[in-house]
């Protein structure tokens, strides 16, 4: 029960970052049709923006303005480089962001260094929140949470319910309408572009001290976040949700259990040893597969459901 | 250049005219002729054994860049993984290669096309999952496929090998008229022979129906559907048929290197076949031969040549996607079109000014990265760092105003010298189109 509950926690947490970065993604996908394959370097930027600011100001001004930059960065992003290729189609679009990932990486290299920094916890947020069948729960676990669903819930609140998500909504669907009522489109696109990337950018903030800060953490999450959004539905913000928190979830137990089939056997009175066909796959640990379960996860929904959880669209 | 001339006029005519076909056609004989004859005397030429690998390395970048291209250039499918299919071609290749070894009657030479089909099934398996999809979606999937098959990589170390990685000899089984491919330039004469048999197959397949349908569904997969074809389907036997020809290559790196790590299966080798097949140009059946070349180079000696050689590349990549789309091999096609013309003449003053100007920026561009990079990772080592010759002090003030100086005035320049060369592109580029206009009504 405990090893559940705190599992199911941290994984929840973990899912809510897999979120925040997904979110951004999806919102880019689905407006502009644009795969960013730099959104996981934006993810980093924002960790290591937030570590030069905390060091200046504290962590508390690097929470607020660190996403701005990279947001700013990934607005010039678009309207200077992005919007050039538009008119190649969205292969060069695509190849454009997968160049960028390549540049920000030893831009981020160039400025910080090849190893990792120690960007940390703040000292107010460091420390267990309870104390859970005898197991602590840190508080800034706690506090990811947090800063994951309100800014879902704004977010939420932006889209549906104020006049510039109702601008976003409609250019969604009809660019060209929108622009004949006088609507400035590829602005639109830009504000897009560049709040995908602050989302990114506060994932990063939260994520970077919660993990850890290093050129390589960009690699290191940018196939799962393309996972979510093909497992979600392409394009789609509650699919991502859900796919998100699976992921999450999923890959947090995986991580803690010890089980193989070899010992499953066992237990039931099956004896397995290394003359036995397959003994190399019936070894392998849960916990040693945990970083394919994603992957293998992919696979399956492209198998039995090719249009995501919550997706619309089966192409 | 008549002869140039009239390639042209009837590549002209064929793209707007029905498709031909000339059995007994001198122009391709005589391109692939010169293309059998470097493979073969290219050795001879450079003859130093840095050169015989670099000629090797390259025999096989050029199999795996053209196999990319049937999927990119021909199929529109941007793949993020095809270095599964090299990889494990190379894995298997090299499992077989031991086999040999253990005295399994087949001869050395055949083993990387063993490795061919080995990884024409494992892409009959994947590529069954990773062709539903066109587009982006396409390219996601080809991603989680490639991350499922590194990180399996290092989780089956028995077929992997593990941290460490496999690794054979392949002096072994039997030795025909002597051929023990001991030497390295016995391999480079099976991997010559190995490109150009792949290159002209490959070729061959874009002519195939098959191949033409697959342009077809690159350009409106609804329509092919409307037709009667299944674009997924043909998206899937191409798909295959690229992993055989990538595997033949992973193949033949297996031979070349005797040792196959888990890296020839991750996203970083993918991402390098990507890259440099759009460099060296995806629209043009030979774009990624050159690419296949630069790819080498970029590896072995710019990697030699600087640590910033990474940023260097990635700008490259940036700015041909924004300027060049089609890569080293389109810029030299435009040239080749008014060199057939007899316009290039008028424009190579603007190339001397170009390139000068673009010469003179980029060696202050490199100076400041290159101080940088020095105060970033040689800090220990002084602030003093070599140049191209000088030596330049990272912490001084000269150094730092002499390269932002040399850059600003080498921009400068460019631009003054980009203006007047797109004019005169323009201009003679309008006298070809009157020009064919002219012959056209005549």
């Amino acid at each position: 029960m405990e090893f559940f509950a705190i599992s199911l926690l941290n994984g929840v947490s973990y899912g809510l970052l897999l979120f925040m970065l997904s979110s951004g993604l999806t919102l880019i996908f689905s407006m502009m049709g644009v795969l960013n394959f730099a959104h996981a370097s934006f993810y980093m930027l924002g960790a290591y923006f937030s570590y030069t600011l905390t060091g200046w100001l504290g962590f508390w001004a690097a929470l607020v303005l660190a996403p701005v930059g990279v947001g700013i960065f990934g607005a010039l992003f678009e309207r200077y480089v992005l919007r050039r290729v538009h008119q190649y189609g969205h292969v060069a679009e695509l190849l454009i962001t997968f160049g960028m990932s390549y540049i920000m990486l030893e831009l981020v290299q160039l400025v910080w260094g090849r190893s990792s920094v120690d960007y940390r916890v703040p000292a107010a947020l460091d420390g267990p929140l309870f104390t859970l069948y005898g197991t602590q729960f840190p508080m800034y676990r706690a506090f990811m949470m947090a800063v994951a669903l309100s800014m879902l819930a704004a977010l939420w609140l932006l889209l549906t319910r104020s006049r510039v998500g109702m601008v976003i909504q409609a250019a969604l669907t009809h660019p060209h309408m929108v622009e004949a009522l006088g609507h400035n489109v590829p602005r639109v696109f830009m504000l897009v572009f560049g709040g995908g990337c602050a989302l990114a950018g506060l994932a990063g903030v939260i994520g970077g001290n919660a993990f850890v800060t290093e050129p390589g953490m960009a690699a290191a999450v940018g196939g799962i976040i393309f996972v979510v959004v093909v497992v979600g539905g392409m394009g789609s913000l509650g699919g991502a949700f859900l796919a998100s928190l699976l992921i999450g979830v999923l890959q947090t137990f995986a991580v803690a259990v010890d089980v193989s089939i070899q010992s499953a056997l066992h237990s039931v009175g099956m004896s397995v040893t290394t003359e036995t066909f397959g003994y190399a796959l019936l070894k392998l640990k849960v916990s040693q597969v945990a970083p394919i379960l994603p992957y293998l996860l992919l696979v399956l929904m492209l198998i039995f459901r090719p249009k995501g959880l919550l997706g619309t669209r089966e192409d | 250049m008549p002869f140039l001339t009239s390639f042209f006029l009837r590549f002209e005519t064929r793209r707007a005219g029905a498709y031909m076909v000339h059995p007994m056609d001198l122009g391709r004989w005589i391109i692939w002729g010169t293309y059998a004859l470097i493979l073969l005397l290219v050795p001879l030429v450079f003859t130093s054994s840095l050169s015989q690998t670099l000629l090797s390395q390259m025999g096989i970048a050029i199999i795996v860049c053209l196999s990319y291209n049937m999927l990119l250039g021909q199929g529109g499918m941007l793949s993020f993984g095809h270095a599964v299919y090299s990889g494990m071609g190379a894995f298997l290749a090299m499992h077989t290669l031991n086999l040999v070894s253990d005295g399994w009657p087949l001869p050395v030479s055949l083993t990387p096309l063993v490795g061919g089909l080995c990884s024409a099934l494992v892409a009959v398996v994947l590529g069954w999952v990773t062709t539903k999809k066109a587009a982006t979606p396409f390219a996601m999937i080809t991603l989680g496929v490639g991350e499922l098959v590194w990180a399996m990589a290092l989780m089956f170390p028995e077929f992997f090998g593990g941290e460490g990685g496999i690794s054979g000899n392949r002096v072994a089984g039997s030795k025909p008229f002597g051929i023990s491919y001991g030497p390295q330039i016995q391999l480079y004469y099976l991997i010559a022979a190995y490109t150009f048999v792949c290159t002209a197959l490959m070729y061959a397949f874009t002519r195939t129906p098959l191949g033409r349908m697959l342009n077809a569904v690159r350009d409106n997969p609804e329509r092919v559907a409307f037709v009667g074809y299944n674009p997924q389907v043909v998206r899937y036997i191409s798909f295959i048929i690229a992993a055989f020809f990538a595997g033949i290559s992973g193949g033949l790196a297996a031979l070349n290197f005797e040792i196959v790590t888990s890296e020839v299966v991750s996203g970083y080798r993918s991402g390098a076949y990507l890259l440099f097949t759009f460099l060296g140009g995806a629209t043009f059946f030979f774009g990624p031969i050159l690419g296949g070349i630069l790819m080498v180079l970029a590896f072995v000696l710019l990697s030699e040549f600087t640590k910033a050689w990474l940023l260097y590349l990635g700008l490259i990549f940036l700015f041909m996607v924004m300027y060049a789309p089609g890569g080293v091999a389109a810029l030299l096609m435009m040239n080749l079109r008014l060199a057939a013309f007899g316009h290039l003449r008028r424009l190579w003053t603007c190339y001397l000014g170009l390139a000068g100007t673009a010469l003179v920026a980029l060696v202050g561009a490199a100076a400041m990265v290159e101080m940088v990079y020095h105060l970033q990772l040689n800090v220990a080592m002084g602030p003093e760092l070599r140049f191209m010759g000088a030596t330049l002090n990272a912490h001084g003030v000269s150094s730092w105003f002499g390269a932002v100086y040399t850059t600003v005035t080498g921009v400068g320049l460019f631009e003054l010298c980009r203006r007047e060369f797109v004019r005169q592109w323009g201009q003679a580029n309008e006298d070809i189109e009157q020009e064919i206009k002219r012959r056209e009504t005549a």
